[in-house]
């Protein structure tokens, strides 16, 4: 068993800030992160990517770079390939690395899992060739792969992003389709003043869309009613805009409705969450600083809430200074200035969540679509659950085996859980969420049979 | 088809998907070269059968499950790829030599 | 909801237990309610491991040895006639199940045991055989070599617990039955000739009530008149991902589900009212799950849960009707499963006569009274 003042899981921007943070202020501090190389998703490869690649994924991108520089030069222990599968009360976390298990006492945990992408059931999304626009980047920034002809659909600016990218790397998308309904405008233009505290964001969200448009990309935009067509992988995109229909041959389709924060760790741990209307998912309830419910346990990054990279890296550098603070090794000065600039970087959110909200088919599959990918449970069997009488996602989970496959519910407990709510006629916030349990990702037997975990008396 | 804008420069590496030689740049996971390979397809789906792919390339959706070097269900997204590997489409469920 | 609904009789408890009286007083032409808790409760019946488990049961007590095997008799109409009102089946399988022993000294355990349960069980061709080894391996392939031998008893089997439940509550739905989620019986009080209880729904009113609550029935007892003597028991369970069928049969430790995961876990554990799973017990299970079957090493746990068990003081269940509250009844047991059949079928027609046949007797709780004078 080893032990450290601060574990931190995730080595995304807010899990490396946190980490260089604590490490500088003279914490014994492990990193863990189940990649290979830091980076987390936003930083995907970055250490590695050729100019080429730097050149296509842009500015932001290449920041990464020095967090991960810093980080490499702070003195944290960095575990890469590391899956944390387990973590009782009392932070002894379980950890899978190179085949075995073993145990890392922590006197405090910053959880910077960061997100995943909103699920978005509809029918056909379980063909081969369909993929998140997420799968699409990371293809991109580890791999210099891109999909030629590829239907980049839904709302939010990764898809802009994407589609930018695409454009710069000269395999523009074939088309993009967006579902952003026309009422999200009007409803975001009420956010557009204080939106221009961050006109940074603005001016390059508005750049993005021009650069695709200008390059020649077909754009839809309003369109409802998506699905794939295909037997064996996906064949074409269908889709309606005002009730006329179209069809667009490919054989990849990229998918997202934006990012949601990753729950697996906060909801294993019993974190009080609450629902975020605006951002239409769940959070962790936190104090400022980034602690949870639970003592001991602080949340950074899009995890504690979607913020973006920039915010990410403040607010991990923002729970390690308030550790750093409860044993009289704060830096007010600093913290004050964190808070400033996550405020300042906030800004934009409110617009760009009016404006992304996903439009309300993407909440609302159709009867005969699966919305748990791992059991093929569809929307329609979910909602029979309800009708007799289940009264949240645990009892539907046991019902049907919804969210009992290996993701444990990563992909499809915000749909689930918004499939119930619509049903039962109440806010997510009342239906709940999936529990989460051990082990976050599955472990071979074998491997928990030769595991010799010190035996506690916390749980 | 599927374009690789670059290399990241190292030397590939090859290894094989149901017997078929795939070629893999440094950094790449299996999944990441099989797309690459334009292959999409790999594995059944244990509940219906029906094909399942790449779907979110971070470890988080579980449907591009291989088998590598024997051993089923593991994330083509998650392991790297390297030389020699052999990697196979699954179908149906894990089956364990008693 | 306003106003109080009412019916014949109110259930309090919608699990196995619950559900499983509900849907036999149903069948007997009752107006039930079931009154539950919501999402997230303490819920043994999403915990249960899925036996119907005939060969240990009731070694000290032959009433509830007989009781079991009642409803092991009664268990394959029961999952017909559930599958058939519902079309959802419970995935009952009878293939008899096994007892692996790891040791000489649990054999001698497991051979007192039955022989113990000879009288009651053998003389009717429902005692468990003793196998060795070689025995076993005549049954099952693939034993660790840890394994001395084991028992066999041919009226076990499993089912699974989930279908069960979901089962249950749609054929409660198609007689007429009403599940009420959300609604935490909160105070049971004298109404007229019948009962009234306050839940967070609004209040419900019944000639009868059943105490089908598990660990709840404890708070609900004293204002009945009932005593129910019951302490909490945690039991951790490891599932693996799908697996192509390796298990012929239901064992006490592992069971191969229709899905094709297989379940582990066999923790007795005094920790109150906890349902996490800890990682020194979840190490200890794989460590005898693969002792037992080391093919098994290979497979993935996906997922690990605890459960709380509702134990009585000698394990068995206690099954009353309260002398100061004609018409109010109390159901508790760990077998969830097992009992399914006897709930539905044996149980339910006496609740719905309003009187427990003279046989359960041997149930109530007056059996830890004056035992030790």
């Amino acid at each position: 068993m080893q032990s450290c003042d601060i574990a931190v899981i995730g080595a995304g921007p807010a899990g490396l800030a946190a980490a260089t943070t604590a490490a500088k202020l003279g914490f014994s501090t492990v990193l863990l992160d189940e990649q290979p190389a830091p980076g987390g998703q936003i930083y995907r490869g970055v250490e590695t990517a050729g100019a080429d690649r730097a050149r296509i994924l842009g500015p932001d991108y290449a920041r990464g770079r020095e967090l991960a520089k810093a980080f490499r030069a702070s003195g944290a222990t960095y575990m890469d390939g590391a899956l944390v599968w387990n973590i009782s009360t009392d932070l002894m976390l379980d950890v899978s690395r190179a085949g075995a298990s073993t145990q890392i006492a922590a006197g405090s945990l910053i959880v910077a899992t960061g997100a995943v992408e909103r699920p978005w059931p509809l029918p056909g999304w379980t063909l081969p060739g369909v993929t998140t626009i997420g799968a699409l980047q990371i293809l991109l920034k580890s791999s210099g792969v891109v999909q030629e002809d590829a239907v980049l659909a839904g709302s939010g600016p990764l898809l802009w992003l994407m589609a930018a990218q695409m454009v710069d790397a000269d395999v523009p998308p074939r088309a993009v389709v967006e579902t952003t309904p026309r009422a999200n405008y009007r409803a975001a233009l009420r956010h557009l003043p204080g939106a221009l505290r961050g006109r940074g964001y603005l001016t390059k969200g508005l750049a993005m869309i021009r650069k695709v448009r200008r390059a020649g990309v077909k754009v839809h935009t309003g369109a409802e009613d998506l699905a794939v067509e295909g037997k064996d992988a996906a064949a074409a995109l269908r889709f309606t805009v005002k009730g006329r229909a179209h069809r667009i041959e490919t054989g990849s389709i990229g998918l997202h409705q934006g990012v949601v924060p990753n729950q697996q760790i906060t909801r294993l741990l019993r974190c009080d969450h609450a629902w975020d209307a605006s951002q239409m998912c769940f959070r962790p309830v936190l104090d400022t600083d980034g602690l949870s419910s639970v003592a001991g346990i602080y949340v950074a990054g899009d995890g504690a809430g979607i913020g973006g990279a920039k915010s990410a890296v403040l607010r991990g550098e923002a729970a390690a200074l308030a550790i750093a603070a409860r044993s009289g090794r704060g830096d007010a000065a600093r913290s004050g200035a964190v808070r400033a600039a996550l405020s300042r970087d906030a800004a934009v959110r409110p617009f760009l969540e009016a404006l992304y909200a996903p439009a309300p088919h993407v909440t609302r599959p159709a009867d005969d679509t699966i919305v748990c990918r791992c059991e093929e449970v569809t929307a329609g069997a979910i909602r029979e659950a309800v009708d007799l009488g289940a009264p949240g996602p645990n009892q539907v989970k046991s019902f049907l085996r919804a969210g009992m496959g290996p993701c444990q519910g990563r992909v499809c407990g915000l749909a689930v859980s918004a499939i119930i709510a619509e049903r039962r006629g109440e806010s997510p916030e009342q239906t709940g969420y999936y529990r989460i349990r051990p082990p976050l990702k599955p472990i071979p037997l074998s491997e928990l049979a030769s595991f010799t975990p010190a035996d506690r008396a916390a749980e | 088809m599927v374009r690789r804008i670059d290399t990241g420069g190292g030397a590939p590496v090859e290894f094989t998907f149901d017997g078929r030689p795939v070629t893999a740049q440094p950094g790449d996971s299996i999944a990441a070269a099989l797309t690459a390979a334009g292959i999409r397809d790999l594995r059944d789906s244990v509940v219906s059968g029906a094909p399942r792919g790449v779907f979110c390339m971070m470890g988080s959706c579980f449907d591009c499950l291989v088998e590598v070097d024997g051993v089923p269900n593991r994330q083509a997204c998650m392991v790297a790829a390297e030389a020699g590997l052999v990697v196979r489409r699954q179908t149906g469920s894990v089956e364990v030599p008693v | 909801m306003t106003g109080a609904a009412s019916a014949d009789t109110l259930v309090i408890g919608g699990g196995l237990v619950g559900a499983a009286v509900a849907w036999g007083l149903a069948r007997q032409g009752e107006k039930v309610i079931v009154l539950d808790e919501g999402d997230v409760a303490l819920r043994a019946s999403r915990g249960n491991f899925g036996l119907v488990w005939v060969q240990s049961k009731g070694s000290d007590m032959f009433d509830y040895a007989r009781w079991t095997r009642r409803s092991a008799d009664l268990w394959p109409d029961f999952a017909a006639t559930l599958t058939e009102e519902t079309g959802i089946s419970p995935g009952y399988h009878k293939p008899g199940g096994l007892h692996f022993c790891l040791s000489e000294e649990e054999l001698d355990r497991v051979r007192a045991q039955n022989r113990r349960m000879h009288n009651v069980n053998d003389a009717l061709g429902y005692g468990a055989e003793m196998l060795d080894r070689q025995q076993l391996d005549e049954i099952v392939q693939g034993l660790g070599p840890d394994v001395v031998g084991g028992s066999y008893g041919k009226h076990d089997g499993h089912a699974s617990p989930l279908y069960l439940l979901r089962g249950l509550h749609a054929a409660l739905t198609a007689r007429g039955g009403r599940y009420a989620a959300d609604a935490r019986a909160e105070k049971v009080e004298r109404d007229g000739d019948g009962y009234s209880v306050t839940t967070a729904r609004g209040t419900f009113r019944a000639g009868k009530v059943v105490l089908a609550a598990g660990h709840g029935n404890t708070a609900l007892a004293p204002q009945l008149g009932l005593d129910i003597p019951l302490r909490p028991e945690k039991g951790q369970i490891l599932v693996t991902e799908r697996a192509a069928p390796l298990l012929p049969m239901p064992t006490h430790l592992l069971r191969q589900t229709d899905e094709g995961t297989v379940m582990m876990g066999d923790s007795h554990e005094d920790t109150g009212y906890s349902t996490r799973s800890t990682a020194p017990v979840i190490a200890q299970i794989a460590r005898n799950a693969v002792r037992c079957f080391p093919a098994l090493e290979k497979l993935r746990i996906v997922r690990t849960w605890a459960a709380v068990r509702i134990l009585t003081p000698d394990g068995a269940p206690i099954y009353q009707q309260s002398q100061t509250h004609p018409g109010v009844f109390s159901v508790n047991c760990h077998s969830g499963v097992t009992l399914a059949g006897a709930h539905a079928l044996a149980l339910a027609p006496m609740i719905a006569e309003g009187q427990l046949a003279p046989e359960m007797a041997a149930f109530s709780p007056e059996r830890f009274h004056g035992q030790t004078d």
